[in-house]
């Protein structure tokens, strides 16, 4: 028998214009735990997505315990024991726990089906294992942690032994990705072999046992982790030395930009306030992170902030105005820039042009228009002086639909955009997700430039690192609430985790 | 020429004349399985009777006028996210306004397209403001004031005698009054033109017309069309922009019906047609959908799809008896249908010609 | 009391086709996929299955076998919608292609093809096929009594069919794995192909289902109608995606909607028999008034339920398996 229980050899994925793997080879050997590193649009998700069923590579030979097996689907991947835990969660959201569990492997009784042996056992590996779950809750109704529990019972399920786990610790807390860790070291030391796909160094450093680096497609090597170090591995993935902190001066913070007091949202999903009681200020000349797991109100404070949602209480004053009540536009129009956390639902018109993306909030200014008619000509001047001063790539220029430009560059051109309005605050949401390292070094540097020329900034990330080299100061939410108020200088990681979990609160915030 | 053929525009265009010919050998089959005696000869009717004298094309432009109109009305709103299945009781109520307007209160013809425009308009803000402000699809409230709107006015013509024919010296009850009799200002005027095309020629194509160039203004020249437009293809993103997106909901679907209501009021201000109380929906404004898909709801290609639609309809009338004109129809459902391998048929040009340019780029090499 | 019964039998007659084909576009819409193409998918269905009537009718078996006639013309509705509705499948499915601009070509394609078949089989002009009389279930049972009344007034084949199906829809939609699967694939496509579900599939079986029960709609429409086939089903298919969202996307949800609809609908013809409705004396043609009633408060009741609206998630939107 074969030493390793997943060979991939050789394997080359092409899509349209680009070569997403190319000739790949990565070796799982039983029971470890197998990093996957790379960078963003590295190839990892899509090798991943070959060894199960999703994609079909154009050359290249899977193996399992030196068998060569050809997997067409996802049941070709189950039957050989592959199990997938998906970056984004592939769960129903009106579903069941249970039903979510059971989709694709369901027990049936001419084509009823049986649900008893089924809870039966997702309760016996549910406790087994130590992950606690209702198998009635409704999917929308639990946490996100408690999703990839959901996630991660749907392997076990079905008797897989090979786990893959696509950047399962993007949504966690510190506290659960420590728990998340323990799960996987004790799936190891049962005999199941785990691929465990990340950007984070830690993560690896803490639980790998092997780890393979893919750069551009490409397999760059594979290193055990006892004899490697963090900057050797980074020095892989990125092809050159990269800095982990960003190079900025102290802060001098001025005048209060931004004040918030006491606002209150409700939620859409449940009766409660998604956000409740949130006061703080923002100066000028200063970088202030919202931190906080995904969930915590984050979302449903930015759009009140900007306008997008309408809040139940409270008071917004940006420059010393009232914008409380004041409109979308109105509050744009007052010195208010928004990089949105999802850039292809409230960023961009994806079947606009980049030109007209790029006037999205200032079509109608005297600039751009003359009696209601679009000046074209402007438009376009305007978009070209952006494309190049912010370095966007795009096939036409400005006449490029937004919808086929990169991931990437459809970031940039909106930071181009809300970075050239010359507002007094930026709220910026999430702006490097998604990203790779190239990106996000330069919209960091941007970010840090506008704090330099005296702009407020509210940024609200969901990456720990992020928060920790940008931030002058750091507010952490918890349920809609800001709990805690740290500097980034005197606090750890660890410290905001126990704070982002709902672990520790701060006493003055918690009366308030 | 290869850069030409790649553009988008070209090649939209040719996947619909694709479509139009795979849909006429459809209908050429149908012809030879029903009567293959005649079947050439209908094919012939078919495809030149429209043609074949003057007043026929006269009919074309008749019929291609309040067709026009609906396809813009489904067009318009197509464009900016939405799906206008109410024209036709936009187009009712257009009609039942100009009408009031002509007969009624005997006022001239371009007060009453203005009725009809503003009765459209009414019956298609409603939908939208459900849509708007209430959360309710406009597919589901325009089907329900289609036949809201045609017994409203079915109700309203009966108890205004004014309107009926019988007040004007014709027998019927059931239909409004010729405008020859009760007010010849409210007809289009035909300029003289029926002269050379015929009775049915008036001004109505050249109004639908001005309309549809109207259409395309508003739509791709304006801030006004840039905002209807963001709301369409991403209403997040609209409101991100500061963009108020119920009122443009609203005003679009207004618009929207606004067309079919000049729709409904230049036919019926033909001076040929009258308004008949029937309990069923007026099938012209449901026609304005296939008209809007044939021209991927452009506001100019409208005026092309409209006229095609018309004229094979003109011809399918010379299929009778041989055939049911519902021959014609078939042809343009399987069209619409076909068009949806449009996008396909698109695709592969657009991939044949670049791996042509690709192997002459690689010969070159050589 | 005997009125009642009249309008309770009405009621559950005009019931019926909303009920059937509000059920087959739910089918449709919970795979994913906006069978907008309903009305048409009755046309064809009524079409076929009475032309399959009037042929038993002509030949004599029908007359003697009345209701095993009847029985065999849904299977012949069936199977004609669900034939019929594979071409909006393979459009939505195949060829991604708008899923309003597909069905729309269907609703065109439907009745004309109905109008020309109808010429070539009957002869010119002929556009109306007659119901043969023996359709109607008849009892010898006193029609003063109120629940005989109630019943065999017009009594159908097609209203006991779809109590069944109503209840097999439940069954299939809840308690099955198609129903589990086709459920998931309306929702959440990727996440059922990420569990080995061939979503395709699911959604070609949730629009054939959705014609099957469209066709039956189409015959149960023509049958209470009372007036033969005549290439229409007056808008019914577009009544019934009325009822559909009015009922939430669930069975028994939309028997409550496609019983208050009909109930309303049928108010005005008896609204002069009943003492305390009023009959609107200044105002001519006042039938209108009650003609617009079931659209009305059809629109009341959407405006008051919109807010628990909950549409399936993906519907409309084709599904690509190499899309991320």
């Amino acid at each position: 028998m074969s030493d390793y229980v997943i060979e991939m050899l050789g394997i080359t994925k092409e899509f349209p214009g680009i070569k997403a793997n190319d000739n790949v080879t990565l070796k799982l050997k039983r029971g470890e735990i197998h990093a996957l590193l790379g960078e963003n649009g590295a190839g990892k998700s899509t090798l991943m997505s070959v060894l199960f069923g999703l994609y079909q590579p154009e050359s290249g030979v899977i193996r399992k315990n030196g068998q060569e097996v050809r997997i067409h689907d996802p049941n070709d991947a189950t039957a050989l024991g592959i199990g997938m835990v998906h970056q984004h969660f592939k769960l129903v959201e009106v579903f069941t726990v249970l039903d979510n569990i059971i989709l694709g492997a369901e027990d049936t009784h001419m084509g009823f089906l049986k649900k008893d042996a089924a809870r039966k056992k997702v309760l016996a590996l549910s406790e087994k294992y130590g992950m606690r779950v209702d198998p009635d809750a409704l999917i929308e109704d639990i946490s996100v942690g408690m999703q990839q529990r959901v996630e991660i019972l749907k392997m076990l399920y079905r008797d897989n032994e090979i786990l893959i786990l696509d950047e399962p610790t993007a949504v966690l807390t510190p506290q659960e990705i420590d728990e998340l860790m323990d799960i996987m070291r004790s799936f190891a030391a049962e005999g199941k072999s785990i691929l465990f796909i990340t950007h984070k160094l830690n993560e690896i450093m803490a639980v790998a046992d092997r780890c393979t680096v893919l750069r551009k497609g490409r397999c760059v090597g594979t290193v055990d982790i006892a004899s490697t170090t963090k900057e050797e591995l980074s020095r892989m993935m990125v092809g050159r030395d990269v800095e982990f902190k960003v190079e900025k001066a102290p802060a001098r913070p001025g005048e209060t930009v931004l004040r918030v007091e006491g606002v209150t949202v409700p939620s859409r999903i449940h009766k409660n306030n998604a956000v409740s009681d949130v006061s703080f200020e923002v100066r000028a000349g200063e970088i202030v992170c919202l931190a906080g797991i995904e969930g915590n109100g984050q979302t449903e404070f930015v759009s009140a902030l900007t306008g997008l949602e309408k809040m139940s209480g409270g008071k917004i004053t940006l420059s010393g105005k009232d914008i409380s009540h004041a409109s979308i536009r109105e509050r744009s129009v007052g010195g208010m820039s928004h990089i949105p956390e999802d850039r292809h639902k409230h960023g961009l018109v994806l079947d606009y042009t980049l030109e007209e993306n790029m006037v999205l909030q200032r079509y109608w200014e005297m600039e751009f228009q003359s009696h209601g008619f679009i000046r074209r000509d402007k438009v376009c001047a305007y978009a070209e002086r952006l494309i190049k001063q912010y370095d966007v790539r795009s096939a036409e220029g400005p006449q490029t639909i937004a919808r086929s430009m990169s991931g990437g560059n459809q970031q940039k051109a909106i930071v181009a955009r809300e970075l050239d309005k010359q507002s007094n605050l930026l709220v910026a949401v999430q702006p490097t997700r998604g990203l790779d390292v190239g990106a996000i070094e330069y919209i960091h540097k941007q970010i840090v430039r506008e704090r330099d020329e005296g702009k407020a900034v509210l940024l609200v990330s969901l990456e720990l690192d992020e928060v920790m080299n940008l931030s002058d100061r750091i507010l952490v939410m918890y349920e809609g609430r800001v709990v805690g108020e740290f500097d980034p200088a005197t606090t750890t990681v660890q410290e905001l985790g126990l704070y982002m979990a709902g672990a520790k609160r701060q006493d003055g915030r918690a009366a308030k | 020429m290869r850069k030409f053929l790649q553009k988008r525009g070209t090649l939209s265009l040719m996947g619909s004349l694709v479509s139009i010919l795979a849909g006429l050998l459809l209908g050429f089959i149908l012809l030879l399985i029903f009567n293959p005696v005649h079947a050439i000869g209908g094919l012939e009717d078919m495809l030149l009777s429209g043609a074949r004298d003057m007043s026929k094309l006269g009919k074309v432009l008749y019929t291609a006028a309040p067709l026009l109109m609906t396809g813009l009305s489904v067009g318009f709103a197509f464009k900016t996210g939405l799906f206008n299945i109410g024209a036709s009781g936009q187009y009712t109520v257009g009609a039942f306004f100009a009408l009031t307007v002509g007969i009624q209160f005997q006022l001239p013809w371009y007060v009453a397209i203005l009725a009809g425009m503003i009765g459209g308009a009414i019956w298609g803000a409603i939908p939208g403001i459900f849509k708007a402000y209430f959360n309710v699809n406009e597919v589901i409230s325009a089907i329900m004031f289609n036949w809201i709107g045609l017994f409203a006015v079915n109700m309203c013509i009966n108890n205004m005698p004014m309107m009926l024919a019988n007040a004007w010296g014709q027998v019927a009850r059931d239909r409004t009054a010729r405008l020859a009799d009760a007010n010849p200002a409210a007809a289009l005027p035909k300029l003289g033109l029926d002269a050379v095309f015929g009775n049915y020629m008036n001004i109505g194509i050249f109004i639908a017309v001005i309309f549809a160039i109207l259409a395309w203004v508003i739509l791709s020249k304006t801030t006004f069309g840039y905002e209807l437009k963001a709301c369409g293809y991403n209403r997040n993103a609209s409101l991100y922009a500061g963009i108020n997106d119920k009122r443009n909901i609203v005003l679009s679907m207004a618009i929207a019906g606004a067309f079919a209501g000049v729709g409904g009021a230049i036919y019926y201000l033909s001076g040929t047609a009258q308004f008949t109380i029937i309990k069923t929906l007026v099938n012209m404004g449901f026609n304005g959908i296939p008209v809007a898909l044939l021209a991927s709801s452009h506001p100019i290609g409208t005026i092309f799809s409209s006229l095609f639609i018309s004229y094979i309809q003109v011809g399918g009338e010379s299929l009778q008896p041989e055939f049911a004109k519902e021959i014609i129809d078939i042809i343009i459902a399987a069209i619409i249908y076909l068009s949806a391998f449009a996008l396909l048929v698109q695709g592969g040009i657009a991939r044949l010609l670049s791996r042509k340019h690709e192997r002459a780029a690689g010969k070159e090499e050589d | 009391m005997l009125i009642f019964a009249d309008i309770l039998s009405s009621t559950i007659l005009f019931a019926v086709p909303l009920l059937l084909v509000a059920l087959g576009g739910m089918f449709s819409e919970r795979s994913g996929i906006i069978n907008i193409a309903l009305e048409g998918i009755m046309i064809i269905g009524a079409l076929l299955s009475c032309l399959f009537l009037r042929a038993m009718d002509q030949i004599g078996w029908g007359a003697a076998h009345p209701q095993l006639a009847v029985f065999c013309a849904i299977l012949v509705a069936a199977l004609s919608g669900a034939v019929f509705s594979m071409l909006l499948a393979f459009a939505s499915v195949h060829l991604k292609a708008n899923q309003t601009i597909g069905g729309t070509a269907l609703n065109m394609l439907a009745p004309a093809f109905a109008i020309v078949l109808t010429w070539a089989i009957q002869g010119q002009g002929q556009t109306t096929i007659a119901i043969p009389k023996w359709v109607r279930i008849t009892s010898e049972a006193s029609q003063e009594v109120f629940f005989n009344r109630l019943i065999f007034k017009s009594l159908y084949l097609t209203t006991p069919i779809a109590i069944v199906l109503l209840v097999a829809s439940v069954i299939i939609l809840y308690k099955t794995r198609l129903g589990l699967r086709l459920r998931a694939c309306g929702e959440h496509p990727q996440a059922a192909d990420s569990v080995g579900i061939n979503v395709y599939k699911m959604r070609y079986i949730g629009v054939f289902i959705s014609g099957m029960l469209g066709g039956i709609g189409g015959l149960a429409f023509t049958v209470a109608s009372g007036s033969g086939f005549q290439s229409q089903v007056a808008g019914y298919g577009f009544l019934a995606l009325a009822v559909m969202i009015f009922g939430n996307w669930k069975p028994l949800n939309i028997l409550g909607a496609s019983l208050f609809f009909a109930f309303f609908k049928i108010l005005g013809s008896y609204s002069s028999a009943i003492p305390f409705l009023p009959d609107f004396e200044g105002i001519k043609s006042s039938e209108y008034i009650y003609l617009m009633l079931p659209y009305v408060v059809t629109m009341i009741v959407l405006v008051l339920t919109s807010r628990k609206s909950r549409a399936p998630k993906a519907e409309g939107i084709p599904y690509d398996k190499g899309s991320r």
